[in-house]
């Protein structure tokens, strides 16, 4: 089992949130998993390996192919005391459940009082050939509905500490784990409990001339892109979301107060992304101390699609941060 | 088996209870559609005129501790639960005092400390959600039963299928229920499914169900008794489809001509008022001047009720901004 891991040792994304998911089981009995092959065969990612030995068919809860099915029925075990983190095979699967999620989850307490203190898990992006219904971002979905809470951790710290604050907040929290990441980013973890408080955005690169907004997989082309142009003089500084809603006004404010530039990135389609609202936040609370033009990265408005060229074409890349960056010094 | 043989398992104030039930279900929905036409209330009304001994026969048949996703024609599930005509009124007035302070309109009511899971129009939605309060109920070994149910549009929904076979493959403590009253607003059922009975749905998932005549409250009652004690004792989740019709429009703004005018004086004769009363006489247990001295009470009661609604404040605007996120997972 993970928990086995010795702490001086690296730690997988995906080792971080199996952790996470361990330790919060082992902390509450009233956590509880629920997803399509999350027991005997351990996700279809393996992040829920040996969980089924450890805590059992009714804590580990292998479900029918229902989406809705499932999340209604999170929803219901949260509104009776339970912790429900359920696993979205891929984050892609979600549209199955938006009803329950949009209308019964993200409504209850606004409704009626009725907190679902629930997590779903949505491992989504793209980068690993999966084509238009294995790599979606969908996270613009449940941007725009309010009663979410959104995550999306960069690094195996987060991941951890994000999926931790996720199962003890009182409110339905979708967590959007990159499966690019999983298993190509490690760091040693501490020792102790820790969690990263939702609603803070994090500063991954401090920097004085331009600020990259982001989140995901993107905050790791973005700090790439910081290295290329800090050859050039261009000081990138490089901020990550963490939590999508709420999300952090303050850092991202006094960020481009500092830059006076403002990059947006993501991975997630251009039209109605998370970048469009941040920008119009941004020109909105922000104009008098903008430079330059608020500029976007985001891949074109089609599906992920499946050919390597295609989808190399489709995703953001170092070098399109390199040519806007650039652009931008320029003002 | 003879009716009154059977009614005579339900003990006598239950009974009579559930009679006081069906009157003050009736005498409140009238009032309240009397309200809709002088303009007193907005938005919709959707009213159980001829269909309360559903939901007051089985929300009676259920323990306090008992969870139920109610339809939303079932006032009458809501009223033995304990909700108040007074909050009822608030609420649909849009008063800062009923269940749901302004937020939702008329039987969009809930409340977790008294086992109601607040309606969702998108119909079916309840049911998984049901069934995972039951899945909770199982997890912690606790021997309480949700009661959760839809109409018969309802079960062309999928969430009513997923509900239906994650409850019966993990043998979850939940009864759903369908409340058959022949049409989904302006849609008959011969348009809805291809099969006679709702309760055909039930065998797909290898659950028993059981015809039930909605408009008998002792039916209704002994039925979901029989269901709710299935249960809890862990055989898994039971199917009633109850049988009724929908004797108004599908709200009080539709007048229904795509309803035969001779189907509903059909089943007018079949009133579940009535039909309680006459077995209420032919126990034994109440006659004619009885069942006037109710129809005072709950007179009264909505009187009151309405007085309490009226004088009760309406929530400011910036209100809108309060509940978006829960503080605290139990917060109310």
């Amino acid at each position: 089992m993970t928990t086995m891991t010795q702490v001086t040792e690296e730690v997988s994304y995906l080792e971080a949130i199996s952790q996470a998911l361990d330790e919060e089981m082992a902390r509450d009995e009233r956590v509880f998993l629920m997803g399509e092959d999350i027991g005997t065969y351990g996700g279809a990612f393996k992040i829920t390996e040996g969980f089924l030995q450890k805590y059992g068919e009714w804590r580990v809860v292998d479900t029918p192919l229902a989406e809705s099915g499932f999340v209604g029925a999170a929803i219901g075990a949260a509104m009776m005391g339970l912790r429900p983190v359920v696993e979205m095979q891929f984050a892609d699967f979600i549209s199955c459940a938006f009803d329950q999620i949009t209308e019964v989850a993200a409504k209850n307490h606004y409704r009626w009082g009725a907190a679902v203190p629930m997590v779903i898990r949505a491992p989504f992006g793209g980068g690993v050939h999966g084509g238009p219904f294995h790599s979606e971002c969908p996270e613009g979905w449940f941007f725009h509905s309010p009663g979410l809470k959104l995550v999306a951790p960069s690094t195996p710290y987060d991941a951890k500490g994000l999926l931790k604050a996720s199962i003890r907040d009182p409110n339905p929290v979708i967590y959007f784990e990159h499966k690019f990441l999983y298993r190509r980013i490690k760091s040693v973890l501490p020792e102790e409990d820790f969690v990263v408080p939702l609603g803070k955005a994090d500063v991954k690169r401090a920097g004085n001339d331009i600020s990259v907004i982001t989140y995901g997989a993107m905050v790791h082309l973005a700090l790439e892109a910081a290295q290329a142009l800090a050859k050039e003089g261009i000081d990138l500084e490089v901020v990550d979301l963490r939590t999508l809603i709420p999300f952090d006004k303050e850092t991202i404010y006094s960020s481009v107060r500092k830059t006076s530039k403002a990059i947006l990135l993501h991975e997630d389609n251009k039209t109605g992304g998370i970048g469009a609202e941040i920008a119009a936040r941004l020109a909105e609370d922000c104009f008098d101390c903008l430079d330059g033009p608020i500029l976007r990265i985001a891949p074109p408005d089609t599906p992920v699609p499946f050919s390597t060229p295609l989808e190399e074409f489709f995703l953001p890349k170092t070098s399109d941060i390199i040519i806007a960056a650039r652009k931008l010094a320029a003002y | 088996m003879d009716v009154v043989v059977i009614a005579k398992e339900i003990k006598r104030d239950d009974l009579l209870q559930m009679h006081y039930y069906l009157r003050l279900t009736r005498a409140l929905e009238d009032r309240i559609t009397a309200l809709y036409r002088q303009g007193r209330i907005v938005g919709g009304v959707y009213t159980s005129h001829g269909m309360e001994a559903i939901a007051v026969g089985y929300a009676s048949a259920l323990e306090h501790d008992d969870v139920i996703a109610p339809f939303h024609r079932d006032m009458g599930a809501f009223l033995v639960r304990g909700f108040t005509p007074g909050e009822v009124l608030a609420q649909y007035l849009g008063k800062r005092t009923g269940p749901t302070k302004g937020k939702d309109g008329n039987v969009h009511m809930g409340d977790l400390k008294r086992g109601v899971f607040g309606f969702v129009s998108h119909l079916a939605d309840n049911l998984p959600v049901a069934a995972g309060a039951a899945l909770a109920f199982k997890i912690r070994g606790e021997s309480r039963v949700v009661f959760a149910g839809t109409g018969d549009g309802g079960t062309s929904r999928g969430d009513f299928h997923e509900a239906m076979n994650f409850a019966a493959v993990r043998k979850l403590p939940v009864v759903f229920f369908c409340n058959n009253n022949q049409y989904a607003y302006s849609t008959p059922l011969r348009l809805q499914m291809a099969i006679p009975n709702v309760v055909d749905r039930a065998k797909a998932y290898g659950m028993p169900g059981d015809i039930v005549d909605g408009n008998d409250v002792a039916a209704v009652y002994l039925a979901a008794k029989y269901a709710i004690a299935r249960a809890r004792a862990g055989e898994g989740p039971t199917f009633l489809e109850f049988k009724t019709m929908r004797m108004h429009g599908h709200s009080e703004h539709d007048p229904a001509k795509y309803v035969p005018r001779e189907l509903l004086e059909e089943w007018k004769k079949n009133d579940p008022i009535l039909k309680a009363e006459h077995l209420l006489k032919q126990l034994g247990y109440g006659e004619e001047t009885y069942f006037k001295e109710v129809v005072e009470r709950v007179k009264k009661e909505i009187e009151t009720g309405l007085e309490f609604a009226e004088q009760s404040p309406l929530p400011d605007g910036p209100e809108v901004l309060q509940g978006v996120f829960a503080d605290r997972a139990d917060s109310h």
